[in-house]
């Protein structure tokens, strides 16, 4: 039998008297892309931060190719393959486009014992690092401080680092949230060519409607903490109870 | 700003000249550390030149830590301590030979890496506050300690003891033709030379190693850790082992210096080495040199070192020639120096916020 690429059994958080994700089970299979969607507060990116490890559940576990993960530190788990982009964008300020990039390819590829010898004199790290950088189309602001980007750039800035990881999971929490028109296609044409590399999980957070049809292989829906539907997307969008959910929310948000 | 303005901006002149202008500055430091005994042959000079030496190192050590990192110790010279009483209780014990140094400074730098890897572990995974306090207390209690054990440490006084023959005054390394000791450009080759060239070329060394440290990869994830811990572990890098491992680098580099020291000024206390007071000197080093900025160092340690030790003689100076006039005079008496170097400070911090060489190499300047 073979396992899924990831799996949680029971996953539970509680912040004090509120549980904030509710005894999630769910898996995973390589070649998938999962959307989970959700109204605000429904525990989407809660649910995020269990599996990168950002936080420890309070029940359940989760499992990576059948190993449980569950104790394992967020670094830990990164090195395992498990890639995370984050929703509010979360990067290294202070330094250049390019050292962003270049720190994750070191994380990943590794530089080996030498601690005296220049970072720049590894090249092969370097020379992997422009090329993400060119597949997200950042090359021409490299030598810029992260913190100088616009908006736009760090969010690509911010896949780019995933894309260094060179996870086996990638998840994506709102990749496009606040992109212009024009910027979302280069992130979600990205993000269409991960999908089609069969041995990759790809798990996002998506609000845009018209994003998730294009995209989505299966949704799950997520709803006070609680799992209410999983499945293809045409069976989970006809469903009653997303109906009901989604028909409490300004449309605004939904679309 | 526009965008192509911005595009410009990392290779821009007033950077580069910047950068050159720093890089000026450094180099001139080193060459005048280089040849001091030839250049400032008085007594007093060869000692600031010295202590400007160890405290760059010591400045730069820390800077790994505050600066690169963003760990806030105050426990700095705590290890400095450790590696200066190291070999000072065994020069005074087992007499003055390099096998003492050896010996005993070695085993006060394995404490201090050990004692760096149990604090590093036991709390640095906490906020960083709360590690500010447990390197505070940890250093009291260093202090305590070393006035308590006075059989061993000297208690408040400190240990007076001899450096290894080869610095004593009376050696002669060089002989000239009429069997005196050779003099060259009127210094004498001597062991007070070859102290000063031992203190120059050990700290040379450790500043060496700190500086390919930074370029490091390791020195690149400490930059990360320092811009977002959150960040650097989610895309795989032990926050809490870097974090480790740099307070371990750090604490070893200042325990040997704190060799360095003790071998250097034959004399160990509590005032030369663990004081709170140098403690703040360090720190005030880094930031005038500016934090994250190896050769900030360089330059903070050297005109807090000068200031400190000269400004007396040059406001005495200025009093002098300024005592036909009213108030002036008494304004300028040495007594009132660190009330002058209280205002050097402000001035310095308010015209280079990122201390002298960030601002000039426009470091962070995007903020």
């Amino acid at each position: 039998m073979t396992f899924p690429s990831l799996e949680t059994r029971g996953l539970t958080i509680r912040f004090g008297g509120h549980i904030a994700v509710n005894n999630v089970s769910c898996s995973f299979r390589p070649g998938e892309l999962t959307v989970i969607v959700g109204p605000n507060g429904a525990g989407k990116t809660t649910w995020f931060n269990l599996v990168s490890g950002q936080l420890t559940p309070s029940e359940g576990s989760i499992l990576l190719r059948g190993e449980d993960i569950t104790a394992l530190a967020p670094s830990a788990r990164a090195k395992r393959g498990i890639g995370r982009a984050f929703q509010l964008t979360n990067l290294f300020p202070g330094l250049s486009v390019f050292e962003n990039v270049r720190l994750a390819v070191q994380a990943k590829r590794g530089t080996g014992p030498r601690l005296f010898r220049p970072a720049a004199a590894y090249r092969e790290i370097s020379e992997i690092a422009r090329a993400h950088l060119e597949t997200a189309r950042l090359e021409s602001v490299a030598d810029l401080p992260a913190a100088a980007l616009p908006h736009g750039d760090q969010r690509k800035l911010e896949v780019a680092l995933l894309l260094a990881m060179e996870p086996e999971i990638f998840m994506f929490d709102e990749p496009t949230a606040g992109m212009s028109v024009d910027e979302a296609p280069v992130i979600l044409e990205l993000i269409d060519t991960i999908r089609k590399d069969s041995s990759k999980t790809v798990l996002l957070v998506e609000h845009k409607m018209d994003v998730v049809r294009a995209l989505a292989d299966r949704i799950i829906v997520l709803h006070n903490g609680e799992q209410v539907a999983d499945g293809a997307p045409e069976t989970v969008m006809a469903s009653e109870i997303v109906r009901e959910i989604y028909l409490g929310i300004p449309a605004g948000e939904a679309a | 700003m526009t965008d192509s303005e911005l595009i410009s901006a990392p290779a821009s002149d007033p950077v580069r000249k910047g950068r050159m202008v720093v890089y000026a500055i450094a180099l001139v430091i080193a060459l005048a550390l280089a040849f001091a005994p030839f250049l400032f042959q008085d007594v007093r000079s060869g000692q600031v030149a010295a202590r400007i030496c160890i405290f760059i190192v010591l400045a730069a050590s820390y800077d790994l830590l505050i600066g690169y990192t963003g760990i806030v110790s105050f426990a700095h010279t705590m290890f400095f301590g450790m590696g200066a009483y190291g070999a000072a209780i065994a020069l005074k014990n087992s007499g003055a030979h390099w096998s003492s140094v050896i010996a005993g400074g070695g085993l006060g730098v394995l404490c201090a890496a050990v004692l760096a890897v149990l604090i590093g572990i036991l709390s640095l995974r906490v906020k960083a506050i709360f590690f500010a306090m447990v390197t505070l207390a940890a250093a009291s209690v260093m202090l305590v300690l070393v006035s308590q054990f006075s059989d061993f440490t000297g208690g408040e006084d400190g240990i007076v003891y001899s450096s290894p023959n080869l610095f004593k005054p009376a050696t002669k390394l060089l002989l000239g033709d009429d069997g005196k000791v050779l003099k060259i450009m009127g210094v004498s080759m001597d062991g007070k030379i070859a102290a000063y060239y031992f203190v120059f070329l050990s700290c040379l060394v450790l500043y060496w190693f700190l500086a390919r440290i930074v370029r490091s990869p390791l020195g690149t994830v400490l930059e990360a850790i320092r811009e977002n811990e959150m960040r650097a572990e989610a895309i795989g890098y032990r926050v809490v082992a870097y974090r480790t491992a740099v307070f371990m680098i750090a604490a070893i580099v200042a325990a040997l210096a704190g060799v360095v020291w003790a071998v250097w000024l034959k004399y160990t206390g509590p005032e030369s080495t663990l004081s709170f007071a140098i403690m703040i000197d360090i720190l005030l080093m880094v930031v005038i040199g500016g934090m994250g900025t190896m050769v900030g160092a360089v330059i903070g340690a050297t005109l807090m070192s000068i200031a400190q030790f000269f400004l007396k003689d040059l406001m005495e100076a200025a009093a002098g020639a300024t005592s036909f006039l009213p108030l002036v005079p008494n304004l300028l008496n040495p007594d009132r120096w660190l009330l002058w170097l209280g205002i050097l400070f402000i001035l310095l911090v308010y015209f280079f916020p990122a201390g002298i060489a960030g601002t000039l190499m426009k470091k962070g300047a995007h903020k």
